[in-house]
Protein backbone atom coordinates (compact mmCIF):
# COMPACT_ATOMS: atom_id res chain seq x y z
CA UNK A 1 0.00 0.00 0.00
CA UNK A 2 2.81 2.42 1.16
CA UNK A 3 4.29 1.46 -2.51
CA UNK A 4 1.49 1.94 -4.25
CA UNK A 5 0.66 5.86 -2.26
CA UNK A 6 4.64 6.46 -3.66
CA UNK A 7 4.15 5.55 -7.38
CA UNK A 8 0.43 7.42 -7.02
CA UNK A 9 2.68 10.72 -5.73
CA UNK A 10 5.69 10.49 -8.32
CA UNK A 11 2.81 10.17 -11.17
CA UNK A 12 1.27 13.59 -9.37
CA UNK A 13 4.29 15.04 -9.20
CA UNK A 14 4.92 16.23 -13.25
CA UNK A 15 1.24 17.75 -12.88
CA UNK A 16 1.80 20.19 -10.33
CA UNK A 17 4.01 21.97 -13.23
CA UNK A 18 0.86 22.16 -14.98
CA UNK A 19 -1.39 25.16 -14.09
CA UNK A 20 -4.70 25.98 -14.37
CA UNK A 21 -6.43 29.12 -14.23
CA UNK A 22 -5.25 30.90 -10.59
CA UNK A 23 -4.03 27.55 -9.12
CA UNK A 24 -0.44 28.54 -7.88
CA UNK A 25 3.16 26.92 -8.09
CA UNK A 26 5.61 26.79 -6.03
CA UNK A 27 9.03 28.73 -7.69
CA UNK A 28 12.56 27.79 -5.94
CA UNK A 29 11.58 25.44 -3.20
CA UNK A 30 8.77 25.18 -0.48
CA UNK A 31 10.43 28.67 1.01
CA UNK A 32 9.89 30.37 -2.49
CA UNK A 33 7.39 32.51 -3.85
CA UNK A 34 4.11 30.89 -5.00
CA UNK A 35 3.08 32.23 -7.98
CA UNK A 36 0.14 32.42 -10.94
CA UNK A 37 2.20 31.43 -14.22
CA UNK A 38 -0.56 31.80 -16.05
CA UNK A 39 -0.49 29.57 -19.00
CA UNK A 40 3.63 28.33 -18.38
CA UNK A 41 5.29 26.03 -20.40
CA UNK A 42 8.59 26.16 -21.75
CA UNK A 43 8.99 28.29 -24.65
CA UNK A 44 12.62 29.97 -24.45
CA UNK A 45 14.61 28.04 -22.25
CA UNK A 46 14.36 26.04 -19.02
CA UNK A 47 13.27 27.70 -15.93
CA UNK A 48 16.38 27.71 -14.00
CA UNK A 49 17.99 29.65 -16.56
CA UNK A 50 15.16 32.00 -17.36
CA UNK A 51 15.12 32.85 -13.66
CA UNK A 52 18.75 34.36 -13.00
CA UNK A 53 19.49 35.03 -16.82
CA UNK A 54 15.41 36.68 -18.38
CA UNK A 55 16.64 40.48 -18.22
CA UNK A 56 19.75 39.61 -20.39
CA UNK A 57 17.50 38.24 -23.12
CA UNK A 58 14.85 41.14 -22.82
CA UNK A 59 17.40 43.61 -23.04
CA UNK A 60 19.01 42.68 -25.83
CA UNK A 61 15.81 42.24 -27.42
CA UNK A 62 14.56 45.22 -26.73
CA UNK A 63 17.56 47.30 -28.55
CA UNK A 64 17.32 44.99 -31.69
CA UNK A 65 13.50 46.03 -31.48
CA UNK A 66 13.19 49.35 -30.81
CA UNK A 67 16.35 50.38 -32.53
CA UNK A 68 16.46 48.00 -35.77
CA UNK A 69 12.99 47.22 -36.20
CA UNK A 70 13.29 43.21 -35.35
CA UNK A 71 10.74 41.83 -34.83
CA UNK A 72 8.72 38.30 -34.39
CA UNK A 73 11.62 37.05 -31.70
CA UNK A 74 10.52 35.00 -29.08
CA UNK A 75 12.54 36.66 -26.40
CA UNK A 76 9.83 39.28 -26.75
CA UNK A 77 8.36 40.93 -24.04
CA UNK A 78 4.90 41.13 -25.21
CA UNK A 79 5.58 37.02 -25.58
CA UNK A 80 6.29 36.62 -21.85
CA UNK A 81 3.29 38.58 -20.86
CA UNK A 82 0.99 36.42 -23.23
CA UNK A 83 1.92 33.11 -21.54
CA UNK A 84 2.58 34.15 -17.94
CA UNK A 85 -0.43 36.78 -17.14
CA UNK A 86 -2.32 35.21 -14.87
CA UNK A 87 -5.71 34.14 -16.18
CA UNK A 88 -7.51 35.73 -12.93
CA UNK A 89 -6.46 39.48 -13.56
CA UNK A 90 -5.26 38.77 -17.37
CA UNK A 91 -1.83 40.80 -16.21
CA UNK A 92 1.89 40.02 -14.83
CA UNK A 93 1.04 42.60 -12.06
CA UNK A 94 -1.22 43.09 -9.58
CA UNK A 95 0.09 40.90 -6.14
CA UNK A 96 2.70 38.95 -4.49
CA UNK A 97 1.03 35.98 -6.91
CA UNK A 98 1.29 37.32 -10.41
CA UNK A 99 3.93 36.32 -12.70
CA UNK A 100 6.78 39.26 -12.91
CA UNK A 101 5.56 40.83 -9.63
CA UNK A 102 5.47 37.83 -7.34
CA UNK A 103 9.05 37.06 -7.95
CA UNK A 104 10.54 40.82 -7.99
CA UNK A 105 9.30 41.43 -4.37
CA UNK A 106 10.16 38.22 -3.42
CA UNK A 107 13.96 38.97 -4.88
CA UNK A 108 13.49 42.49 -3.95
CA UNK A 109 14.11 43.54 -7.34
CA UNK A 110 12.69 46.82 -8.73
CA UNK A 111 10.31 46.41 -12.25
CA UNK A 112 10.80 49.38 -14.74
CA UNK A 113 9.15 47.24 -17.95
CA UNK A 114 5.29 48.15 -16.77
CA UNK A 115 5.98 51.87 -15.91
CA UNK A 116 5.61 52.31 -20.14
CA UNK A 117 5.20 48.73 -20.96
CA UNK A 118 1.59 46.94 -21.10
CA UNK A 119 1.21 44.01 -18.41
CA UNK A 120 -1.85 42.51 -19.97
CA UNK A 121 -1.62 39.95 -22.94
CA UNK A 122 -2.26 41.37 -26.56
CA UNK A 123 -5.54 39.14 -26.90
CA UNK A 124 -6.60 40.63 -24.26
CA UNK A 125 -6.03 44.24 -25.08
CA UNK A 126 -7.54 43.05 -28.74
CA UNK A 127 -10.73 42.13 -27.40
CA UNK A 128 -10.39 45.22 -25.34
CA UNK A 129 -14.46 45.69 -24.26
CA UNK A 130 -13.29 48.33 -21.47
CA UNK A 131 -11.58 50.63 -23.72
CA UNK A 132 -15.05 51.17 -25.99
CA UNK A 133 -17.38 51.30 -22.60
CA UNK A 134 -14.58 54.60 -21.76
CA UNK A 135 -14.94 55.55 -25.17
CA UNK A 136 -19.00 55.83 -24.79
CA UNK A 137 -18.50 58.02 -21.80
CA UNK B 1 35.91 15.95 -24.73
CA UNK B 2 32.13 14.58 -24.44
CA UNK B 3 30.80 17.41 -24.54
CA UNK B 4 29.44 18.61 -27.98
CA UNK B 5 28.58 21.97 -28.83
CA UNK B 6 25.61 21.78 -30.16
CA UNK B 7 24.92 25.35 -31.74
CA UNK B 8 28.24 24.47 -33.86
CA UNK B 9 27.35 21.03 -35.11
CA UNK B 10 23.97 22.65 -36.22
CA UNK B 11 25.92 25.34 -37.73
CA UNK B 12 27.70 22.51 -39.64
CA UNK B 13 24.90 20.85 -41.08
CA UNK B 14 22.89 24.05 -41.87
CA UNK B 15 25.90 25.74 -43.53
CA UNK B 16 25.06 25.11 -47.49
CA UNK B 17 21.53 25.85 -47.04
CA UNK B 18 22.36 28.92 -45.11
CA UNK B 19 24.48 29.76 -47.86
CA UNK B 20 21.91 29.35 -50.79
CA UNK B 21 19.66 31.55 -48.97
CA UNK B 22 21.49 34.36 -49.09
CA UNK B 23 22.50 33.91 -52.59
CA UNK B 24 18.73 34.64 -53.33
CA UNK B 25 17.49 36.49 -50.64
CA UNK B 26 18.59 39.30 -51.60
CA UNK B 27 16.93 40.01 -55.52
CA UNK B 28 13.55 38.40 -53.54
CA UNK B 29 14.25 41.21 -50.68
CA UNK B 30 14.23 44.20 -53.04
CA UNK B 31 10.79 43.24 -54.66
CA UNK B 32 9.09 42.21 -51.19
CA UNK B 33 10.30 45.50 -49.46
CA UNK B 34 9.26 47.72 -52.62
CA UNK B 35 5.77 47.09 -52.23
CA UNK B 36 6.09 47.62 -48.40
CA UNK B 37 2.37 46.07 -47.86
CA UNK B 38 3.93 42.97 -47.00
CA UNK B 39 4.47 42.40 -43.61
CA UNK B 40 8.75 41.91 -42.38
CA UNK B 41 9.64 38.16 -41.93
CA UNK B 42 10.31 38.11 -38.28
CA UNK B 43 14.10 38.88 -36.96
CA UNK B 44 14.80 40.91 -40.38
CA UNK B 45 15.70 44.60 -39.11
CA UNK B 46 13.96 47.70 -40.97
CA UNK B 47 15.73 48.46 -44.15
CA UNK B 48 16.86 51.33 -45.86
CA UNK B 49 15.70 50.33 -49.36
CA UNK B 50 12.25 51.84 -47.98
CA UNK B 51 11.16 55.15 -47.07
CA UNK B 52 8.36 55.61 -45.02
CA UNK B 53 5.75 58.63 -45.95
CA UNK B 54 2.83 60.49 -46.13
CA UNK B 55 0.37 62.30 -48.45
CA UNK B 56 -1.52 64.34 -47.22
CA UNK B 57 -4.68 65.89 -49.71
CA UNK B 58 -5.68 68.69 -47.71
CA UNK B 59 -8.52 69.16 -50.77
CA UNK B 60 -10.11 65.86 -49.42
CA UNK B 61 -9.35 66.95 -45.42
CA UNK B 62 -13.39 68.03 -43.74
CA UNK B 63 -12.90 70.98 -41.61
CA UNK B 64 -14.06 69.63 -38.33
CA UNK B 65 -13.50 66.12 -39.15
CA UNK B 66 -11.16 64.53 -36.38
CA UNK B 67 -11.08 60.88 -36.43
CA UNK B 68 -7.14 60.80 -37.37
CA UNK B 69 -7.01 62.32 -34.27
CA UNK B 70 -9.17 60.16 -32.54
CA UNK B 71 -8.07 56.61 -34.51
CA UNK B 72 -4.34 57.70 -33.02
CA UNK B 73 -5.67 58.24 -29.58
CA UNK B 74 -7.05 55.14 -29.59
CA UNK B 75 -4.21 53.06 -31.10
CA UNK B 76 -1.69 54.34 -28.81
CA UNK B 77 -3.46 55.33 -25.75
CA UNK B 78 -3.04 58.82 -25.23
CA UNK B 79 -5.79 60.33 -23.34
CA UNK B 80 -7.69 63.53 -24.15
CA UNK B 81 -5.71 66.95 -24.48
CA UNK B 82 -6.93 69.58 -22.22
CA UNK B 83 -4.43 71.79 -21.96
CA UNK B 84 -1.29 73.12 -24.12
CA UNK B 85 1.74 70.72 -22.41
CA UNK B 86 -1.27 68.28 -22.45
CA UNK B 87 0.34 65.21 -24.95
CA UNK B 88 -0.68 65.25 -28.51
CA UNK B 89 0.39 62.93 -31.13
CA UNK B 90 -1.64 64.56 -33.72
CA UNK B 91 -3.19 67.79 -34.27
CA UNK B 92 -6.15 69.34 -36.74
CA UNK B 93 -4.79 72.81 -38.00
CA UNK B 94 -7.21 75.16 -39.56
CA UNK B 95 -5.28 77.57 -41.98
CA UNK B 96 -7.10 80.44 -42.80
CA UNK B 97 -5.49 83.02 -46.05
CA UNK B 98 -6.69 86.46 -44.34
CA UNK B 99 -6.80 88.66 -47.58
CA UNK B 100 -9.18 85.59 -49.78
CA UNK B 101 -10.63 83.74 -46.98
CA UNK B 102 -10.16 80.56 -48.01
CA UNK B 103 -9.53 78.00 -45.86
CA UNK B 104 -7.18 75.36 -45.24
CA UNK B 105 -7.75 72.00 -43.19
CA UNK B 106 -4.78 69.51 -41.99
CA UNK B 107 -3.55 67.07 -39.78
CA UNK B 108 -0.44 68.03 -37.92
CA UNK B 109 1.98 65.35 -36.46
CA UNK B 110 5.66 64.09 -36.61
CA UNK B 111 7.11 64.72 -39.73
CA UNK B 112 9.80 62.11 -40.47
CA UNK B 113 12.09 64.40 -41.43
CA UNK B 114 15.19 62.81 -43.54
CA UNK B 115 17.52 65.31 -41.75
CA UNK B 116 15.80 65.19 -38.28
CA UNK B 117 16.71 68.23 -35.89
CA UNK B 118 15.33 66.12 -33.32
CA UNK B 119 18.01 63.72 -33.74
CA UNK B 120 20.67 66.26 -33.65
CA UNK B 121 20.10 67.54 -30.75
CA UNK B 122 19.73 64.50 -28.45
CA UNK B 123 22.12 64.25 -25.52
CA UNK B 124 21.24 60.83 -25.35
CA UNK B 125 20.64 59.25 -28.62
CA UNK B 126 17.14 58.42 -27.57
CA UNK B 127 16.01 60.44 -30.61
CA UNK B 128 16.95 58.56 -33.71
CA UNK B 129 15.92 57.83 -37.42
CA UNK B 130 15.45 54.32 -38.01
CA UNK B 131 16.73 52.84 -41.60
CA UNK B 132 13.31 52.79 -43.22
CA UNK B 133 13.13 56.90 -42.23
CA UNK B 134 10.58 56.79 -39.44
CA UNK B 135 12.05 59.00 -36.77
CA UNK B 136 10.86 57.90 -32.86
CA UNK B 137 12.18 58.21 -29.33
CA UNK B 138 14.16 55.03 -27.67
CA UNK B 139 12.18 56.03 -23.94
CA UNK B 140 14.83 53.13 -22.48
CA UNK B 141 17.04 56.10 -22.63
CA UNK B 142 15.30 59.25 -23.08
CA UNK B 143 15.53 61.29 -20.24
CA UNK B 144 13.07 63.93 -20.23
CA UNK B 145 15.09 66.90 -21.22
CA UNK B 146 13.07 68.35 -24.10
CA UNK B 147 15.47 69.75 -25.88
CA UNK B 148 14.13 67.99 -29.16
CA UNK B 149 10.72 69.69 -28.52
CA UNK B 150 12.47 72.78 -28.55
CA UNK B 151 14.28 71.84 -31.73
CA UNK B 152 11.41 70.00 -33.76
CA UNK B 153 9.68 73.32 -36.04
CA UNK B 154 6.80 71.46 -36.10
CA UNK B 155 5.83 71.22 -32.50
CA UNK B 156 5.49 67.45 -33.35
CA UNK B 157 6.72 66.49 -29.92
CA UNK B 158 5.18 66.33 -26.75
CA UNK B 159 6.20 65.50 -22.67
CA UNK B 160 4.53 63.22 -20.49
CA UNK B 161 3.89 65.13 -17.09
CA UNK B 162 1.66 62.69 -15.59
CA UNK B 163 1.89 59.00 -14.91
CA UNK B 164 0.38 56.64 -17.16
CA UNK B 165 -1.86 54.21 -15.51
CA UNK B 166 -3.51 51.21 -16.91
CA UNK B 167 -1.88 51.59 -20.58
CA UNK B 168 -3.51 49.50 -22.85
CA UNK B 169 -1.83 49.75 -26.40
CA UNK B 170 1.47 48.02 -28.22
CA UNK B 171 2.99 51.09 -28.15
CA UNK B 172 5.02 51.72 -24.91
CA UNK B 173 4.24 55.24 -23.15
CA UNK B 174 5.56 56.60 -19.79
CA UNK B 175 5.80 59.30 -17.43
CA UNK B 176 8.60 61.60 -17.73
CA UNK B 177 9.59 60.84 -21.52
CA UNK B 178 9.21 62.45 -24.72
CA UNK B 179 6.70 60.73 -27.26
CA UNK B 180 5.37 61.84 -31.00
CA UNK B 181 3.87 60.32 -33.68
CA UNK B 182 5.34 57.05 -35.16
CA UNK B 183 4.11 56.79 -37.76
CA UNK B 184 2.64 53.18 -35.74
CA UNK B 185 5.58 51.38 -36.31
CA UNK B 186 4.39 48.08 -35.08
CA UNK B 187 1.15 48.23 -37.15
CA UNK B 188 3.49 49.35 -40.26
CA UNK B 189 6.40 46.32 -39.46
CA UNK B 190 3.55 44.00 -39.61
CA UNK B 191 2.63 45.49 -43.30
CA UNK B 192 -0.68 47.35 -42.20
CA UNK B 193 -1.26 51.08 -42.34
CA UNK B 194 -1.26 53.93 -39.83
CA UNK B 195 -4.10 53.91 -37.60
CA UNK B 196 -5.24 57.29 -38.79
CA UNK B 197 -4.58 56.32 -42.63
CA UNK B 198 -7.07 53.80 -42.28
CA UNK B 199 -9.78 55.85 -40.13
CA UNK B 200 -9.59 58.47 -42.72
CA UNK B 201 -9.77 56.01 -45.58
CA UNK B 202 -12.67 53.67 -43.34
CA UNK B 203 -14.51 57.69 -43.59
CA UNK B 204 -14.43 57.58 -47.30
CA UNK B 205 -12.37 61.14 -47.48
CA UNK B 206 -8.96 59.48 -48.17
CA UNK B 207 -6.97 62.56 -47.78
CA UNK B 208 -3.91 60.44 -46.19
CA UNK B 209 -1.99 57.98 -48.28
CA UNK B 210 0.84 56.48 -46.58
CA UNK B 211 3.29 54.17 -48.67
CA UNK B 212 7.17 53.47 -49.48
CA UNK B 213 8.23 57.19 -51.36
CA UNK B 214 11.11 54.44 -52.74
CA UNK B 215 9.07 52.29 -54.50
CA UNK B 216 8.50 53.82 -58.16
CA UNK B 217 5.44 51.57 -58.28
CA UNK B 218 3.66 52.46 -54.76
CA UNK B 219 0.87 54.71 -55.13
CA UNK B 220 2.51 57.36 -53.16
CA UNK B 221 5.13 57.85 -55.35
CA UNK B 222 3.00 58.13 -58.31
CA UNK B 223 0.59 60.50 -56.93
CA UNK B 224 3.70 62.49 -55.54
CA UNK B 225 5.08 62.52 -59.27
CA UNK B 226 1.70 64.04 -60.82
CA UNK B 227 0.81 65.95 -58.18
CA UNK B 228 1.90 69.49 -56.73
CA UNK B 229 2.85 69.08 -53.37
CA UNK B 230 4.35 70.63 -50.27
CA UNK B 231 6.82 70.31 -47.01
CA UNK B 232 5.79 72.40 -44.21
CA UNK B 233 8.51 74.81 -43.74
CA UNK B 234 10.66 73.48 -47.04
CA UNK B 235 12.89 76.27 -46.16
CA UNK B 236 14.48 74.53 -43.50
CA UNK B 237 15.75 71.65 -45.87
CA UNK B 238 14.65 69.14 -43.43
CA UNK B 239 13.32 67.04 -46.19
CA UNK B 240 10.56 65.59 -44.06
CA UNK B 241 9.01 62.40 -45.15
CA UNK B 242 5.38 63.77 -44.99
CA UNK B 243 4.35 66.36 -47.80
CA UNK B 244 0.99 68.35 -48.15
CA UNK B 245 -1.44 68.56 -51.63
CA UNK B 246 -3.64 72.49 -51.51
CA UNK B 247 -1.53 74.01 -48.73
Amino acid sequence: MKNFLSILLLLALPLANIASAGELVSIAGPNGPKLDIGKGGHCVRDPKFMRSNHFKLILHQRVATVRKGVRGSKYELTNCIDCHASKVNHSVLGSDQNFCQGCHTYAAVKIDCFECHSSKPREFMKAADHLVTEEAK
Amino acid sequence: MSDVNEDRRQFLTRGPALAAGVAIAPGMLLIDLAHGAEPRPAGEPASSEVRWGMLIDTNKCESGCDDCVTACRKENDWPEPKSATDVQWIRKVELKQESTGRQVNLPVMCQHCEHPPCVDVCPTAASFKRADGIVLVDKHRCIGCRYCMMACPYKARSFVHEPVIDHESEMPRGQGTVESCTFCVNRVDRGEQPACVEACAKEGHRALLFGNLNDPNSEIHQRIRSVTSVHLRADLGLNPGISFVGV
